[in-house]
């Protein structure tokens, strides 16, 4: 290629003019990210405080904080909702509904194709904020579901107070299923339809095409999605902070809720950042595993 | 040929149950926002008032919010997108030793969840006297936006033919001026869609500026919004669902207008391939 014989014809030069191309963009990574992640790391281990003696005499700790941390109960209980809502929002939710959504639209209508998308796409689109808004409209005491409910003659319910989880659950699902549909529509269209025609003639079912040709064929972007979806769920905050702030009680207080309440309501920082090195290091893993997914040539 | 039929309509059913789901919290806020007493519950309005919208509007601390909010999502959109075309400029057209490991850690940057830094930012910015900073919220946005950029730019720029911008340099032009006048011209839209992806997320980001500045004056929209929706307590239905309408309008007008680039980006994106 035409790139490869400039670097060899001008060696010294681009190896100078790399750096100088490079350096920007490592002096901002190095401040504001890398710098931030290598902080957590120190910083877990510190006794760092938001306000009073040890905001100021920051003292080392060693691994105190991971060990209130793992004898804190409402950790624990952090774990377990942070992993409750991963797999009912994120892989039940978006994926699962995702690829419904993609596979029941492959070779519909055009224009009702279109409709739906938009529609679902909406949600997408819509940002985070808007969307607790729209959900804590529709799920109130006095609003449209129990509305419905209503009409059809069934018992009002206090959603955000009885199913404070599913609640916010339907509520990510309905803004990042969009996402996930996208991926999957995109790769279903890469299916060559003379094996499906061919699967079908020798007389497979629908569902066996599907099972047996279809999905197979789409393994790779179901692996690479489920890790996306997983990794954009773990990171949600504000979607839960302003729909529940956590609550009622514990019952939606994921990782990211509980990291919030020590490090700025508590004023816990060094404590705060313990909680985001366990987060931070299950990002490191699905990021490892999805960086393993793509197989990328670079 | 009845079970044929069956076969044919249950997916349009299925499709019009979820697409009516999706659609129903939506029309509530698109209602109410055009109604003069909205309330909790979706209602079609007795009549159609635009009172709502000229209120919001009339608030100066609310256009400053959108003010600031621009501010803010057109700085990173922009920065991103030129020191990003910078950095992409010699991973995409020199082989170099380290290219290999600096593109993995890119992607791997890029898959970051960034609440997860949330903690520690905040205390650099104390250490660095950045609190309660625009520009150093800007800054961090980029920094944070950085790693998909460059990784989408780098892909886009080796679409773009060497050849083209060695003929340049035979007419004289410098690398730079390659750049500028040939290659960044070519890449358009890729640009675009790195600007329109990078602006839609800093601009509906609440818990960045919400961590990062403290005066309630310099806050953002999406802040903004979260203490309009506090202070009234969900009181003024009608106001806050205009507010709503206008501050997802952007996202909404740059996708539409980003759509003829975005299925390119996503192939490039890599999420569809494995």
């Amino acid at each position: 290629m035409g790139s490869s014989s400039i670097g060899k014809r001008k060696k010294d030069p681009t190896a100078l003019r790399s750096v100088l191309f490079l350096l920007p963009s490592w002096i901002l990574l190095l401040i504001f990210f890398i710098g931030p992640i290598l902080l957590t790391f120190y910083f877990s281990f510190t006794n760092l405080a938001l306000t009073g003696t040890q905001a100021q005499n920051i003292e080392f700790v060693g691994f105190q904080n991971f060990v209130s941390m793992f004898e804190d109960p409402t950790f624990r209980i952090s774990v377990m909702k942070t992993i409750v809502f991963l797999f009912l929002s994120a892989i039940v939710g978006q994926q699962i509904l995702g690829f419904l959504l993609a596979i029941l639209m492959k070779e519909k209508n055009p224009t009702f194709r279109r409709l739906i998308g938009i529609i679902v796409i909406a949600g997408w689109v819509t940002p985070e904020i808007v969307v607790a808004f729209c959900w804590v409209a529709f799920l109130n005491d006095n609003g449209t579901l129990n509305m419905i409910l209503d009409a059809i003659g069934l018992e009002s319910i206090t959603w955000l107070y009885t199913f404070p989880m599913i609640s916010v659950c339907i509520a990510n699902i309905w803004h990042g299923t969009a996402f996930s549909m996208m991926v999957f529509q995109a790769s279903l269209d890469d299916v060559p339809k003379t094996i499906e025609e061919a699967a079908t003639i020798d007389g497979a079912s629908r569902f066996q095409v599907l099972i047996r040709i279809i999905l197979p064929m789409v393994k790779g972007s179901i692996v690479t999605n489920m890790i996306l979806v997983t990794l954009q769920t773990l990171g949600v905050f504000t979607l839960i902070f302003t729909m529940t702030g956590g609550g009622p009680g514990t019952s939606t207080q994921t990782l990211p809720i509980f990291m919030y309440n020590q490090a700025f309501v508590n004023y816990q920082l060094g404590y705060g950042t313990a909680i985001s090195l366990v987060l931070l290091v299950i990002g490191i893993i699905a990021s490892l595993f999805y960086i393993r997914s793509m197989r990328v040539k670079i | 040929m009845n079970r044929f039929k069956w076969e044919r309509t249950i997916p349009y059913v299925i499709l019009s149950i979820i697409g009516a789901c999706f659609l129903l919290p939506l029309l509530w806020v698109l209602f109410a926002s055009f109604d003069a007493n909205a309330q909790q519950a979706l209602t079609i309005p007795e009549e159609f008032t635009l009172a709502n919208f000229t209120a919001i509007l009339s608030e100066p601390a609310t256009i400053r919010s959108f003010v600031i909010g621009l501010f803010l999502s057109c700085g990173q959109a922009l920065l991103v997108v030129i020191v990003g075309v910078i950095a992409a400029y010699p991973l995409s057209r020199y082989t170099q030793k380290y290219k290999k490991p600096f593109m993995y850690s890119i992607l791997f940057m890029t898959s970051l969840p960034i609440t997860a830094v949330m903690v520690p930012v905040y205390q650099l910015f104390i250490f660095l006297n950045l609190q309660d900073s625009l520009v150093g919220t800007m800054l961090f946005l980029t920094a944070s936006g950085l790693p998909y950029g460059i990784w989408m730019l780098k892909n886009f720029m080796d679409a773009v033919p060497p050849e083209l911008e060695e003929s340049a340099w035979v007419d004289g032009a410098s690398i730079w001026k390659g750049v500028r006048r040939v290659v960044a011209p070519l890449m358009i839209p890729g640009i675009c869609t790195v600007a329109i992806f990078t602006f839609s997320m800093s601009w509906g980001n609440f818990f960045v500026p919400y961590i990062l500045i403290q005066t309630p004056d310099k806050f953002p929209a999406s802040v903004t919004i979260y203490q309009f929706f506090g202070t009234y307590g969900m009181v003024e239905y009608g106001k806050l669902a205009a507010f709503s309408i206008i501050y997802t309008l952007p996202a909404v007008i740059l996708y539409l207008f980003s759509q003829r680039f975005m299925s390119q980006g996503f192939s490039l994106g890599g999420a569809t391939k494995g």
